[in-house]
């Protein structure tokens, strides 16, 4: 399967580069998002463009559907075979319902990868994540630190549902590092279970159990935004500082009011970027995408793969008074 | 003495409570400092006012699931328009929450009064289409904090008389509800649609329009609490309060509200809320593993509700032959 697989790959990329060869001027990307007209996804056209301005030879063609859903994707997917693009790099409304037509179009030689959202591995070539969990995870802890006076003093974790996987690997992760930030001392989790609701109230009765806690994390961006609310409530703006993960757009309000500090996601200027140069790359020979290789990400340094040819691309970026509010207009 | 005191259901929960409070506190001594329980009584104060409108729904044999969907979405439309139109006035805002909340409850009056569909249907309906029109009118985005004006957010917090607006709102629809209920000619109405349908139809009331007016009052608060909410916990959004009218239900059944109607008390429905809030500002506090919290709110409840509704309504004697519901 995997031989297939890496078969597969590798003739789609020889053709690739015959199709590359033939036109020799302009590589056409076509950069397709889960729908047109989010504030995150024009976000990373933007990124698209900049990283086309930089290679010079690059046109992107920004293109969606108009509401989120696959087969609209699939209709988008045929229409850029039939203008012959060069590579593709689609945020994905369906794992598996595009791979067919993502299939056809590596077929015909062009270039496929995933990014934000991803196709299943036979669908495309490289994935490209914006972060890892591990990642996640140390850049929450990193900002608890950071906020702490002198490094030092309890945090508490704010988190989802007790279920929530994606929430218990970045737990899990913050965890590890914990032995890498000596003043960081963590004192319990609470769940809000994502209402808005019980995490405001979970943060409450955290601020009145531990009141020595100094610094809340909440991955999870309808918790960051009540335990913000919550702690301004209480009048512990300064005392307690709110981070994790949010929303620009959704944290400007408790950012300007003093109650968090700083809180990281993904940067979608940067994702469109580095999508935009790995689609390149691979489009024109200039890396391969194999297990354990590494592509070049322009300003973005390198994206190491791994097995299912998965990469991320960097830590979290952080937001704070500086540019929440502008962000804040993107999503 | 004693076991007089014990079959007024009130004293009794009004007991219990105490014995709960306590109970916490000795566990969490924090708990029972006066600002502590004043920030429960405010916590409160929004299920307190839902629970008054689902009362009088019960009390007409009725009930009301889509009060958590009403106040949603009445909480979705009066934040997008504070968004837009940050210069008008609250007392606007609150007007048009008020009568948004109006509406959306006296559609579920005329389905029940005039269709006779059967309340439950009806309101499970009204239930989901009242969230699903929230994310058409807001696209499943969010209003955020920043995005409200300073009067809107602040209102209900500031504090009057050492309590946030909030609860004196709360206070207010309490003592409105209970003079209503007992001394106006409409309210006595609503305990004997709910207590004997066919004696009221016979006494001249109209059973059918009084579950309107109960289901048209119910969603006007739902919608007042609309505005609250979303201004208590500064975001509006699709998943605002979902499955909340559960804990709405809840708090009257705790409360010694008979699900068969006609029977219920607004100082019952109150310490019931209460009851409920207490719990739920517990847990977070007393330490207890979240796998464990909600199987212990929902024994307490179960507990509550054994030890104040053992003693239900002797029956009365029906001498007259059960007449058809005049629509």
């Amino acid at each position: 399967m995997k031989l297939l697989k890496t078969l597969a790959a590798s003739t789609a990329l020889a053709i690739g580069l015959g199709a590359a060869a033939a036109q020799a001027e302009t590589v056409r990307i076509g950069l397709v998002v889960k729908a047109l007209g989010i504030g995150f996804f024009e976000a990373a056209n933007q990124g698209a463009q900049d990283a086309a301005k930089e290679l010079g030879d690059v046109e992107v063609i920004y293109t969606g559907p108009t509401s989120t859903t696959a087969e609209g994707q699939i209709e988008v997917i045929n229409s850029l075979i039939a203008q012959r693009v060069d590579a593709i790099a689609i945020s994905a409304n369906d794992t598996d319902a595009l791979v067919p037509a993502l299939k056809r179009a590596m077929d015909r030689g062009i270039t496929v990868i995933s990014w934000d959202s991803g196709v299943a591995p036979e669908g495309r070539s490289v994935h490209l994540n914006p972060s890892s969990n591990a990642l996640i995870g140390n850049m929450c802890v990193k900002m608890a630190a950071d906020v702490l006076p002198d490094g030092k003093g309890d945090v508490a974790i704010l988190s989802a549902t007790p279920t929530a996987t994606n929430q218990n690997i970045w737990i899990e992760e913050m965890k590890k590092v914990l032995p890498n930030y000596p003043g960081v001392n963590l004192v319990t989790t609470v769940y809000g279970d994502d209402l808005a609701d019980k995490s405001y109230r979970e943060t409450l009765g955290l601020l009145k159990s531990h009141p020595e806690v100094k610094a809340i994390i909440a991955p999870t961006s309808v918790g960051i935004v009540a335990a913000a609310q919550a702690v301004a409530d209480e009048g512990k703006i300064g005392e307690v500082m709110v981070t994790g993960l949010g929303l620009p757009s959704e944290m400007a309000g408790h950012v300007q009011s003093g109650a968090s500090k700083s809180f990281a996601i993904w940067n979608p200027i940067d994702l469109g970027y580095s999508a935009t140069m790995i689609a390149y790359n691979l489009a024109t020979g200039k890396a391969t995408a194999e297990p354990g290789g590494t592509i070049p990400m322009g300003r973005m340094g390198d994206l190491t793969l791994d097995e299912n040819l998965d990469g991320a691309m960097a830590d979290p970026f952080v937001y704070d008074a500086s540019n929440v509010e502008e962000f804040a207009k993107i999503f | 003495m004693m076991a007089k005191a014990l079959k007024n259901r009130d004293l009794l929960l009004g007991l219990v409570l105490i014995a709960l409070v306590l109970a916490i506190a000795a566990r969490f001594p924090g708990y029972i400092t006066p600002t502590n329980l004043e920030g429960i009584f405010t916590d409160t104060s929004i299920l307190i006012i839902l629970a008054l409108g689902q009362m009088l729904v019960i009390l007409t044999r009725c009930i009301d699931l889509s009060v958590a969907s009403n106040l949603a979405l009445t909480g979705m439309i009066v934040a997008m328009v504070n968004a837009g139109a940050p210069d008008l006035p609250l007392a606007a805002l609150v007007l048009l929450s008020a009568l948004i909340g109006l509406g959306l409850g006296s559609i579920n009056g005329v389905l029940v009064w005039t269709l006779g569909i059967p309340p439950i249907v009806v309101t499970l309906g009204t239930l989901a289409v009242y969230r699903g029109v929230i994310f058409v009118v807001s696209d499943g985005e969010w209003v955020n904090a920043h995005e409200m004006s300073e009067v809107f957010l602040n209102t209900p917090r500031i504090l009057f008389l050492g309590l946030p607006i909030l609860a004196w709102v709360a206070i207010l629809f309490v003592l409105i509800v209970a003079v209503f209920l007992r001394w106006t000619r409409t309210g006595r109405a609503f305990l004997a649609v709910g207590g004997n349908p066919t004696a009221a139809v016979y006494a001249g009331l109209d059973v059918g329009r009084t579950q309107f007016l109960a289901f048209s009052i119910s969603g006007l608060l739902s919608g007042i609490c609309g505005y609250l909410w979303v201004s208590r916990y500064a975001v509006a959004y699709v998943d605002v309060a979902r499955g909340f009218e559960l804990e709405v239900v809840a708090a009257c059944v705790i409360g010694g509200v008979s699900i068969a109607g006609g029977i219920g008390t607004v100082t019952g429905v109150v310490l019931g809320a209460l009851f409920l809030g207490a719990v739920k500002n517990a847990l977070p506090v007393i330490g207890i593993s979240p796998f464990w919290q909600l199987a212990i709110s929902g024994t307490v409840i179960i507990v509550a509700v054994v030890i104040n509704a053992r003693q239900e309504k002797t029956a009365g004697k029906l001498i007259l032959r059960d007449s058809h519901r005049t629509h």
